[in-house]
């Protein structure tokens, strides 16, 4: 088989993992402190509504976080069955950070969280409390870790090399590399917006099979709420992002915004068909010098077009329309929250059609977060460690026959897994909590 | 005097390994034997063990971990050589860790089949770290006997595994489960002898290095000494046998001890391991020091260690606490 097909299946089959796998942490991250409200909640006012509350997002979190560990632990050899690459040349910045990673958020979180689900009624109140703040914590600490090694792949910074390896020459820098404040507050309402529509989603399931709930009811509105008030934060946290990545990454603007040619006073285009074969976009509806003026505020100002960087710009179509989606879906959340906050207010139920959309965009937050995904890992290519390291530079020795049984074995796996934990989430939610 | 970093990294991953291999082996083995039992007695066993197979899995990313970032030439020769067992055992792992989850959540066939998963998970998982042994120990020689070698220490890691497993459900349950335990213990014993066995003779035969590590200059002091280890592992299978037989005679108070043993059987196997293959990380190919990562990146890392596993073992211990004494049916409630 050729290489160039072998490196595919690599990337494919990795794509798959980290795929399935972004989807449970950024589930559970903003789910742990919802969890920890709930529990604060029930020990403030002792109102088993909050228990039976926490109870029941307590198993759908449960349930979320085995996911996540499983899919976590196949990628953790992952890194060394396809890309033994990575960790030859960079091994000394991506190491220690995966290390800290382990040692810091998997270790709490896992042991933590034992006590947390089954517990209760071994240790007081407080020490519950407690291991309930520790796995949210430790979750928190784990999307930290690991994001600061993805934005320093972005935009890396604090390396020096000596005796032609590459190694940290200043850790605070390695770090706090300039993309990663952005990044990691971006995946952060990420996560909270998913956490959040999961939430309300599935109480407004339990409201249409159940006609009332007050449990689901006050699950509804928490959702809606917090998705309210994170969903602007999160267009205006995406744009700033977007600045600091023309800054770092122009090549990566280009291929979003699908500008071509480098010029002055480039327009916005809302809509095309990117062609990377002729290098141009059909069926474009554009607004004139719309691109400058948001990217450079200025309407004449001159944008870096794809020519500027090829033969190494990234892929044009996949992240012009991934970008597309993830901003689409972005904007809808926010039309659905707020439309959702009024609906519920003063504890007013909403009609069934209402239900019937907060219950159908459950996994809004899932969609958005992959799109977002594939936009900046698609447009970072053909690097995978920015000027440093080539995705085709970082490709391992396996065949592609030990690829394809490989991957065609997680397909099946992952398929298995998300079809039934989709039915027992629906399931559990349909049943809803019980005193 | 300067701290020899790789030396240090290969100590804490061995010690890694051998955490992981002591504590999901028991929770691996305890998903094994769950054919052996009703489904009352079932519903114990997973008690027993759900609150710790989450913890116990992360000893294994700690391990490949500090391959990966210690060791990372080895880290590429390795996983690369052993892509298929590596690729069972996750989607073992993976089946096993949500079906902790997906069974008791799951009702009437998709229950049946959940339970029929969590055992092969726990199988397949088991069996292929047991190839990844076998491979790893001849080098990686291609060849039918050396494959077949590597099945026969997949199936005796099994066997260890079982061992820890009843163990660990003698300490944990009582009764007829308890006594049933006894039994399969028994059995475990019999396999682990026969893979320590089969894995004794077979490394020496295979390395040459290895061959003379043990009785280059028989019999001289040190290699008397190494006889030890041999001996005590003998010793540890008696008390084990000899345990299980006070307690089916009545006396309780010994329930912690065929644990005691059995870990004391693993570890031992162990440091016989570690002593033939030192120094290197790669038999006959590849020593730790060749292997290593650049200095800086094992010094901040080894910053992190000496902070975090006091903490560790502290929160660790505590939820053992937690948790200690036998297990009740419920939990999943």
């Amino acid at each position: 088989m050729e290489s160039a097909e072998v490196l595919l299946l690599a990337r494919a089959q990795f794509g798959l993992n980290i795929g399935f796998h972004i989807l449970f942490p950024s589930l559970t991250i903003a789910l742990g402190w919802i969890l920890l409200y709930f529990r604060i909640r029930y020990a403030r006012t002792g109102d088993s509504a909050w228990l039976a509350t926490y109870k029941l997002w307590t198993k759908v979190f449960a349930l979320s976080f085995a996911m996540g560990v499983v899919s976590g632990i196949t990628m953790s050899f992952q890194f060394g069955t396809n890309w033994p690459g990575y960790m030859l040349k960079v091994g000394n910045i991506a190491g220690p950070l995966l290390a800290f990673e382990v040692l810091t958020a998997f270790f709490l979180e896992a042991t933590f969280l034992g006590i947390m689900l089954f517990g209760m009624n071994r240790v007081p109140g407080w020490v519950h409390i407690f291991s309930s703040a520790m796995v949210a914590i430790g979750t928190t600490l784990s999307a930290f870790w690991i994001l600061a090694l993805n934005s320093w792949m972005q935009t890396p910074a604090g390396h020096v090399m000596e005796g032609g390896q590459i190694i940290a020459g200043d850790w605070v820098k390695v770090i706090f590399n300039p993309s990663f404040p952005f990044r990691f507050a971006h995946m952060l309402i990420a996560s909270g917006l998913t956490a959040a529509f999961v939430v309300a989603g599935l109480s407004a399931w339990r409201l249409l099979q159940a006609g009332d709930d007050a449990s689901a009811r006050k699950t509804l509105r928490t959702g809606l709420a917090l998705a309210a008030v994170r969903a602007p934060l999160q267009i205006f946290v995406g744009y700033l992002h977007g600045l600091k990545t023309l800054e770092h990454q122009p090549a990566k603007i280009a291929a979003i915004e699908a500008i071509w040619k480098t010029e002055k006073g480039v327009p916005l285009v809302l809509f095309a068909i990117p062609d990377d074969e002729r290098r141009a976009n059909e069926f474009a509806i554009e607004i004139p010098k719309g691109a400058s003026l948001v990217l450079k505020h200025d309407h004449d100002a001159e944008l870096e077009g794809v020519d500027a960087f090829a033969p190494d710009a990234a892929p044009v179509a996949p992240v012009f329309f991934a970008f597309r989606a993830m901003v689409g879906l972005g904007v809808l959340m926010l039309a659905l929250a707020w439309a959702g906050v009024w609906a519920t207010r003063r504890g007013l139920l909403p009609s069934r059609r209402m239900l019937w959309a907060f219950a159908a965009s459950t996994f809004i937050g899932w969609i958005a977060t992959l799109a977002g995904w594939l936009v900046t890992e698609i447009g970072r290519q053909p690097w995978l460690v920015s000027g440093i390291l080539r995705t085709a530079g970082a490709a391992g020795g396996a065949s592609g026959a030990q690829i394809g049984v490989s991957l065609a074995g997680y397909i099946v796996t992952y398929t298995v897994m998300l079809v039934a934990y989709l039915v027992v989430l629906t399931h559990l939610a349909g049943k809803g909590a019980h005193p | 005097m300067s701290l020899d970093l790789p030396l240090v990294f290969a100590a804490l991953m061995g010690l890694a390994m051998l955490m992981y291999v002591l504590l999901d082996g028991y929770d691996l083995g305890v998903g094994m034997l769950m054919p052996g039992a009703d489904e009352r007695e079932q519903e114990l066993m997973v008690a027993s063990i759900g609150p710790f197979w989450d913890a116990n899995e992360t000893w294994l990313v700690l391990g490949v971990g500090i391959l990966l970032v210690a060791f990372p030439i080895a880290h590429g020769i390795i996983l690369g050589a052993l892509y298929l067992p590596v690729v069972a055992m996750l989607v073992g792992l993976m089946l096993r860790g949500v079906a902790f989850e997906f069974r008791v959540k799951a009702e009437g066939w998709h229950r049946e089949l959940w339970n029929w998963l969590f055992w092969f998970g726990s199988f397949l998982a088991s069996f292929a770290q047991g190839v990844m042994l076998g491979r790893f120990i001849t080098g990686f020689h291609p060849g039918f006997g050396y494959y077949l070698f590597a099945l026969l220490v997949g199936a005796a890691l099994c066997g260890g595994y079982v061992l820890l497993g009843a163990a660990w459900l003698i300490l944990k349950t009582e009764g007829d489960l308890q006594r049933k335990a006894m039994g399969w213990a028994r059995w475990g014993l019999a396999w682990v002898a026969l893979g320590v066995a089969l894995v004794s003779l077979a490394t020496p035969m295979v390395s040459p290095t290895v061959h003379a590590k043990w009785f280059e200059d028989f019999p001289s002091a040190r290699t008397l000494a190494l006889m030890l280890l041999p001996l005590a592992s003998v010793l540890a299978g008696w008390v084990l046998w000899e345990a299980t037989g006070r307690m089916k005679r009545g006396e309780r108070e010994f329930d912690w001890m065929p644990l005691l043993a059995a870990a004391a059987i693993f570890a031992l196997a162990f440091a016989g391991l570690a002593y033939s293959l030192f120094p290197y990380v790669v038999i006959d190919r590849m020593t730790i020091w060749e292997a290593a990562a650049h200095p800086s990146a094992l010094r901040v890392m080894l910053a992190g260690v000496v902070i975090v596993l006091p903490l560790l073992v502290a929160y660790t211990a505590f939820a053992y606490r937690v948790f200690r004494g036998k297990a009740r049916s419920g939990l999943y409630e």
